[in-house]
């Protein structure tokens, strides 16, 4: 396979991922303005735009945090270039440039959520129609991902694209957790003292994970819980060692293909290795925050590695 | 009521009956609701959007993807016109090749007086480069398409020959597979030879065109295209996917040992067959365009040395520049010795004295083109055009006669489409792709119909509105 194919598999998989995780968090927030007072309110949909790196940006155009302009802002503003609109654009775009690398069904998959997403985002999004434009997005990544289940071949190129989803999706889940650190900052100092559950349920929400952890978690519900949920449970599908262990998989799998292991299969199992290591205890007595910066950067040093074990770029 | 307005229509004889490639699928129609073939319609254009099927336009940033209108009546084609067609087909495509490695070779047919040496000299297709050397297997033509009209039962003529990179061949194969998809059961009526396997046809001729440094292995054959924003962007994917080969830009290439190699995930590989849709000009910076960055640095030098074929072959233009087109029949008797089966539309080139007053006193009649212009631009239809269009091409060919052909405004056959008040007849042409390797001259049964969608309209080109039909051939 090209070099330049693979990375554009990669990055598709990657804006793709990004997308749907910028509309999780969306929908969290969203959530929150509905349930919460004013000045939260205001203070989740700053905490969303900064987990993606946003702020400057989002601030140079406004002067104040409403969910109008902050949902709006996400999800479609052409000044935004991550937002949600522009990352469907590139997936689509990448994915033309490698179409022939990409089963029909996969492209026909990504092209009709482009077109879909595009016709709805057009506008400025209006309340009443956050849910519905959360929704699609996330139906959007079902279905690509299905597709790419269902109809591609077991070669470099799903690989590649795999990685990207998992690089992808553990960046954005440690961005999201160490976000929200500083709600559960409190409850650290006072074990078992009850936390409003409305701020707990967030955190769970902004990855999708309020569920699944109740779920698990009956009744239990406590900052170490939720780390430990977030970070180490390997049942969950957007946790950190869920997504890790994933991403090993990929790259030994690449590693196979080629026959030989690179610089991203020494580093990947190096990451595998301190993760396993880890316990909750662990985490907490080195600061999450460190553990993140620690993570988010192992975790980039991974995605470097690949592309140029792969010959992403001449 | 179906009431042709040109010369000769497709379906409709005269006296009003259907003419025998028309009577199984009109038999069809008839039975069929207009409401079902309304919703079909619809159907159509639903379903190339989701395919992806677009061209792009240069300069509209809005609709930077357009889709190409698809009449879903076919244009259908007997066994019998059809065989007549290819064999005139094969004759000119044989002479075409023998023509150009003349021109790059002894040039016998300026030795012998037949065509004039100034048309090469003002060629702008000319290029140095290939003179003395001869391409793989002495192909220089691996792909063309032979634009085709009609004006009768029996009349096809020869529009324009497409020699360095003819495009379009997807739309026949997706136009096929959209009708399969929507009229499975006329297919099971209607016994139409099949085109799916252009592709293959496709691979199987560029690799048996390989070069000297791919013996005795199977070679690799890759699609160059400029990028995703070229206009016929999506064909080349299309065409390296059916085919299984890489698809490939300029910066995926280098030279490599004497190869030309694209990065892959594994390394540098080399190439061996190039299927190249990126233009002479830019195929090699440091021969011609220095500032191009679609080609590779050094392919020419690799191409003269024996290690790669590139399709078609550079400098296969001058073939398709049309003031050679009005000497095609010469060049079909030059070197075939036969007369041609498939004529020329009678041409005048204002070069000549003669011809220039004669144009220049029947402007309105006539269609006036450019003699290297391409895909319906700079060209003048005089019975349509405005007495300001006409005095501006009147300055114009004053000032260039060279620059300029003009033809008599032909009255091209008519073909149904389907619109809201049912069947009505617009103006097609025909394009055959034909491949040419030294294992011989392969045509698809089938082209690219292209209609003009507007009633009375002569302009076929997508660029300008033209729209494309399935093509059937029918099997004996």
């Amino acid at each position: 396979m090209l070099g330049r194919t693979a990375h554009g598999l990669f990055w598709m998989f990657r804006y793709l991922e990004r997308a749907e995780n910028t509309a999780r968090l969306l929908e969290a927030g969203f959530h929150m303005a509905l349930t919460r007072d004013v000045a939260t309110a205001e203070e989740e949909w700053r905490s969303a735009i900064e987990a993606f790196g946003l702020r400057a940006g989002y601030e140079a155009k406004h002067g104040t945090y409403t969910g109008h302009q902050a949902w709006n802002y996400l999800l479609r503003d052409p000044e935004n270039q991550a937002s949600v609109l522009a990352m469907i654009g590139a997936v689509r775009t990448n994915a033309r440039a490698a179409r022939n690398a990409i089963s029909g069904e996969l492209w026909e998959a990504i092209n009709e959520s482009w077109m879909e997403i595009s016709g709805l985002l057009a506008r400025p999004v209006a309340q009443g129609s956050v849910g519905e434009a959360v929704q699609i997005i996330r139906r959007a990544g079902t279905a690509v991902h299905g597709a790419m289940n269902g109809s591609m071949l077991r070669n470099e190129g799903f690989h590649f694209a795999r990685a990207g989803t998992f690089v992808e999706r553990a960046d954005c889940v440690a961005r999201i957790l160490d976000m929200k650190y500083y709600l559960l900052l409190p409850s650290l100092s006072y074990v078992g003292s009850s936390l409003d559950t409305g701020q707990w349920d967030q955190v769970l929400r902004s990855v999708s994970g309020d569920r699944a952890f109740r779920w698990l978690n009956a009744g239990q519900i406590d900052a170490r819980g939720i780390v430990e949920f977030l970070v180490l449970d390997d049942r969950f599908p957007r946790s950190i060692a869920f997504c890790h262990s994933a991403l090993r998989d990929e790259l030994a799998a690449l590693a196979r293909i080629h026959g030989t292991e690179g610089t991203s299969n020494a580093l990947m199992r190096e990451s595998a290795t301190r993760i396993a290591d880890l316990t909750i205890d662990g985490i907490f007595e080195m600061g999450l925050h460190n553990f993140l910066l620690e993570f988010t950067a192992a975790n980039g040093a991974i995605a470097d590695a690949i592309a140029e074990d792969y010959r992403f770029q001449s | 009521m179906y009431e042709a307005d040109g010369k000769f229509d497709e379906m409709r004889t005269v006296d009003g009956s259907v003419r025998p490639a028309y009577r199984d699928y009109r038999h069809w129609y008839d039975q069929q609701e207009s409401a079902f073939l309304s919703r079909k319609h619809r159907e159509a254009e639903i379903a190339f959007r989701r395919t992806g099927i677009t061209f792009n336009v240069y300069g509209e940033q809005e609709a930077e993807e357009r889709l190409i209108p698809f009449d879903m009546v076919p244009r259908i084609i007997t066994a019998a016109e059809w065989r007549r067609l290819t064999r005139g087909i094969e004759q000119r495509v044989r002479a075409t090749n023998a023509f150009i490695h003349d021109l790059y070779h002894r040039q016998e047919i300026v030795r012998a007086g037949r065509l004039p040496a100034r048309l090469l000299h003002d060629n702008d297709a000319w290029l140095q480069h290939m003179v003395g050397f001869t391409p793989p297997g002495e192909i220089y033509t691996h792909v063309v398409g032979i634009d085709l009209v009609r004006t009768g039962p029996d009349e096809f003529l020869v529009l324009e020959d497409n020699a360095r990179t003819p495009s379009g061949v997807s739309y026949m194969l997706q136009n096929r597979e959209t009708m399969m998809a929507m009229f499975p059961e006329l297919f099971t009526r209607v016994p139409v030879e099949t085109v799916s396997d252009y592709p293959r046809r496709l691979a199987k001729s560029l690799a048996a065109c390989a070069p000297v440094a791919a013996a005795g292995c199977k070679p690799t054959v890759a699609v160059l295209t400029p990028g995703i924003h070229n206009s016929a962007y999506f064909e080349h994917a299309f065409l390296a996917d059916q085919m299984g080969a890489e698809l490939v830009e300029g910066s995926d290439l280098r030279v490599v040992n004497g190869r030309v190699a694209m990065r892959t995930t594994r390394g540098y590989e080399p190439i061996d067959v190039l299927y190249r849709r990126v233009d002479d000009e830019f195929l090699d910076p440091l021969t011609f365009n220095p500032d191009s960055v679609l080609g590779v640095p050094g392919i020419m030098d690799v191409y003269r040395a024996g290690g790669i074929t590139i399709a078609n072959a550079p400098g296969t233009g001058v073939a398709d520049d049309k003031a050679i087109y009005s000497f095609m029949p010469e060049i079909v008797e030059f070197y075939t010795g036969e007369k041609p089966l498939l004529p020329n539309v009678e041409t005048w080139r204002c070069a000549d004295r003669d011809s220039l007053a004669y144009v220049l006193d029947h402007l309105e009649d006539l269609v006036i083109k450019e003699v290297h212009g391409s895909g319906g631009y700079g060209m003048l239809v005089g019975p349509a055009a405005s007495k300001r269009d006409l005095a501006a091409f009147r300055r114009k060919l004053k000032a260039k006669p060279q620059n300029y052909i003009a033809q008599p405004t032909l009255s091209l056959s008519t073909c149904p489409i389907f619109t809201r008040r049912g069947l009505a007849p617009r103006h097609v042409d025909l394009r055959p792709f034909v491949l040419v390797s030294p294992e011989g001259i392969d045509i698809v049964p089938g082209g690219l119909s292209r209609v003009a969608m507007r009633k009375g309209s002569l302009v076929v080109n997508s660029s300008q509105g033209g729209g494309t039909k399935d093509t059937w051939v029918l099997k004996d």
